[in-house]
């Protein structure tokens, strides 16, 4: 069966060794995670983590139903099939001198990217967006000599409205199918 | 009116329900121990290790359907317990281990005796807490208990820093349990409800599979119901032994690897398979492709991530096993499967598994028999994990659900003596009988101590090969008969056992057997039967490692003779 990246939102109480136990789960079913971002919800002492997981429907079935039976996961959606945005900061130490500066930040201005930092010998940039718009920046710099890369991996919010997962609301596709 | 940490605990623990804990002290764990005297309430059991309390509280959870409670100290008395509590994970067993720990300043430091204890067992429990506060130690207990029995049973872990239990504080235990993250499923989708009744009432060869989800749910009322409704066999796995009265004229036994061949012939030939709170374990299936081959799958489980996750299920149930087919019922029509429960029969005459066959030796089947005959099956059976188990399952036949004990998922040798004792405790009213083997048997043998100590009458009946034989067995069939690290000597069980001033005989002849189970079970006390059995007599059938169930091994034929048994089902 074929693989495919999917997108996994879980709302989690917000304790000392929740991650922990979301992330040892995985390790201990022998699934593998892409990238995972977490960080405070909208309502207080739950936090909200967002996990790619490359795998197969039925896979990812598992793990998210695994995940699901964990007392501190409250709620956990597999929001892939949603129309989703989906946002990725990463942060680009690249090699830049007097010859080479005006073009990084001319590539940098074609990506809406920021400088952040400058010194005698580099430049660092902040972008968001989608993981193919942070690699294809990187590429373009990957000429100059990348020093360093941070990437935080997706957050990710279903569209619209109605598009939920919240804390407190179950998410459109949810709806839709009861 | 502030109470100590300790104080607090055991009070929680009352207001619980639990009157009797199976713990070890330790440096950590003083306070609590000073202040238990105070709550004659409760019944602390010393173990003589650790190991020894976890399979207690679980034997005890598994008797009584109520939560086992164990307790040990911090470091190594916390990782002793990490068997018994994988233990109970694997079999869904409502456990509430309590470790102490060292105090609060000092986690973190690599103190004397500390481990991080919920970072061990953290795969292996239903979940764990840290109580840093004693003011939560209330609420934590409630919670714990709470997890522990509800839903799919398992083990939850309270980890408590020495410092806590003598701290003061207010202790108040909300009304309710309020966990958002914990949904238990009850009934079934009314929709797969009915898809799963119009296949059973349009399946030809239709066939039950019930595992220890029945015996949970205590469904095992329903789950007669269910079958003599629609006439359809029963088989079970391991764990499901006793959910379904074995004597019943639909039942078929155990199906999977050293299953009866005619249960694993069903699952061969039946186009419609029920399984009802099992979990399709590798034990059970054998080769996945090959398992039920010919069936579409109803699957009926409270845990929503077992379905599907090893074998394909064409209608998934998630529900309470008791409320799913009693909805079940108010909407299945009656039926008749005359031809597949005679085609049955007839496999059962062809591969018949109560039958012994001869031998100069003292044979395991004809004592398990002998067991069975003289306790009229109403005994409860403890076993350890080997050989002596899978004869136990095949020979004794068990009537109701709360008869069989025994380590399923894990495989725990030395699960048996310790086990026995915590079922014993739980039933002081049943006859409790543990049938092991001389290898799982001197893996927790110190605890015949405690049943000194704390006058706990377990029955034992040794089966003494001097092999570790299932080991052995897989040796003889699948290694050319190198037995490397299988013969395994032993003590002489009857001293031992007279050391600990326990009584005990030992037997070498089939004549005698009868006789020495008669004298242990009019003795009053633990008393030790020592059976010096053919040392290498094999278990089947078997389905080798990897083979699916149809290709199940049957003794060789020319040994098979029948013998007379005084009775049959």
């Amino acid at each position: 069966m074929a693989t495919t990246k999917h997108t996994l939102v879980a709302i989690v109480n917000d304790k000392p060794g929740v991650l922990n136990r979301v992330v040892s789960l995985f390790r201990r079913r022998g699934f593998n995670i892409d990238s995972i971002a977490v960080g405070h919800s909208e309502t207080p002492h739950l936090s909200r983590v967002t996990i790619i997981v490359n795998g197969t429907t039925a896979t990812v079935e598992q793990v998210r139903k695994q995940l699901d039976k964990l007392i501190d996961v409250v709620k956990i959606y597999d929001i892939t099939s949603e129309k989703l945005t989906g946002r990725e900061l990463a942060l680009v130490k690249v090699k830049a001198n007097s010859a080479t500066r005006s073009e990084i930040l001319e590539i940098a201005d074609i990506f809406r990217a920021n400088i952040v930092d400058v010194a005698s010998d580099s430049l660092t940039i902040e972008i968001t967006g989608d993981e193919d718009k942070i690699s294809s920046m990187l590429q373009l710099l990957h000429g100059f000599g990348i020093k360093e890369i941070a990437r935080t991996g997706r957050v990710a919010m279903v569209r619209g409205a109605l598009g939920a997962p919240s804390a407190e609301d179950k998410p459109a596709s949810q709806r839709a199918r009861k | 009116m502030k109470k100590t940490g300790a104080q607090i605990l055991c009070e929680s623990l009352i207001a619980e329900g639990v009157d009797v804990m199976f713990g070890f002290p330790g440096g950590v764990l003083l306070p609590f121990y000073d202040t238990l005297p105070q709550y004659p309430q409760i019944r602390h059991i010393l173990v003589r290790h650790e190991q020894g309390a976890a399979h207690a509280a679980d034997g005890y959870a598994r008797a009584t359907g109520r939560v086992g409670v164990c307790m040990a100290t911090s470091g190594p008395g916390a990782t002793n317990l990490v068997t018994g509590i994988a233990n109970a994970y694997l079999d869904s067993v409502p456990m509430v281990a309590i470790t102490g720990q060292v105090v609060r300043a000092q986690i973190g430091k690599d103190a004397f005796q500390e481990i991080d204890i919920t970072g061990i067992t953290l795969p292996i429990t239903k979940h764990s807490y840290v109580v840093m506060d004693a003011a939560q130690l209330a609420k934590t207990v409630k919670e714990a208990f709470y997890i522990a029995r509800t839903g799919r049973p398992g083990p939850v872990l309270i980890d408590i820093p020495k410092d806590v239990f003598t701290d003061l504080a207010e202790s108040t235990s909300p009304e309710k349990v309020d966990l958002p993250g914990y949904k238990i499923p009850t009934h079934g989708h009314p929709t797969q409800l009915k898809n799963a009744v119009k296949m059973i009432s349009e399946a030809k060869r239709p066939l039950v599979i019930a595992g220890r989800g029945v015996i949970i749910s205590g469904a095992s009322a329903e789950l007669k119901e269910f079958a003599e409704r629609a006439q359809m066999p029963v088989i079970t796995t391991l764990l499901g032994i006793g959910s379904f009265p074995e004597n019943h004229v639909l039942s078929y036994g155990m199906a999977g690897m050293h299953g009866t061949g005619y249960a694993n012939k069903a699952l061969e030939e039946c186009d419609l398979l029920i399984a009802i709170g099992m979990r399709f374990d590798d034990r059970v299936t054998g080769k996945i492709s090959g398992f039920a081959p010919n069936a579409k799958i109803i699957h009926i489980d409270l845990d929503p991530a077992e379905i599907g996750k090893n074998v394909h299920v064409d209608v998934p149930i998630v529900g309470d096993v008791g409320a799913v087919l009693r909805d079940m019922h108010k909407i299945l029509e009656t039926g008749s499967h005359v031809d597949w429960l005679e085609q049955l029969d007839e496999w059962r005459k062809q591969h018949p598994i109560l039958d012994i066959h001869d031998s100069t030796g003292l044979l395991p089947q004809y004592i398990i028999h002998e067991l069975y005959e003289a306790t009229h099956g109403d005994a409860i059976v403890v076993t350890g994990v080997g050989q002596h188990q899978m004869w136990t399952a095949q020979h004794y036949i068990f009537h109701s659900p709360d008869s069989f004990i025994s380590s399923g998922g894990l495989g725990t040798m030395g699960f048996g003596l310790p086990a026995a004792m915590g079922a014993k405790v739980g039933r002081p009213e049943k006859m409790v009988w543990l049938i092991d083997g001389d290898g799982s048997f001197q893996m927790t043998i110190q605890e015949l101590a405690t049943l000194v100590q704390d006058n706990i009458d377990v029955k034992i009946a040794i089966i003494n090969n001097g092999f570790l034989g299932m080991v052995r067995q897989w040796q003889d069939l699948f290694y050319k008969k190198n037995y490397v690290a299988t013969p395994i000597s032993c003590p002489d069980f009857i001293k031992v056992a007279e050391a600990y001033c326990i009584a005990g005989l030992q037997v070498t002849e089939r004549e005698e057997v009868r006789p020495a189970i008669m004298k242990a079970m009019e003795h009053k006390g633990p008393f030790v039967l020592n059976f010096m059995v053919e040392p290498e007599e094999n278990v089947y059938p078997m389905v080798p490692p990897g083979a699916s169930n149809i290709e199940f091994l049957e003794q060789p034929k020319k040994e098979v003779t029948t013998w007379p048994r005084r009775s049959t089902r």
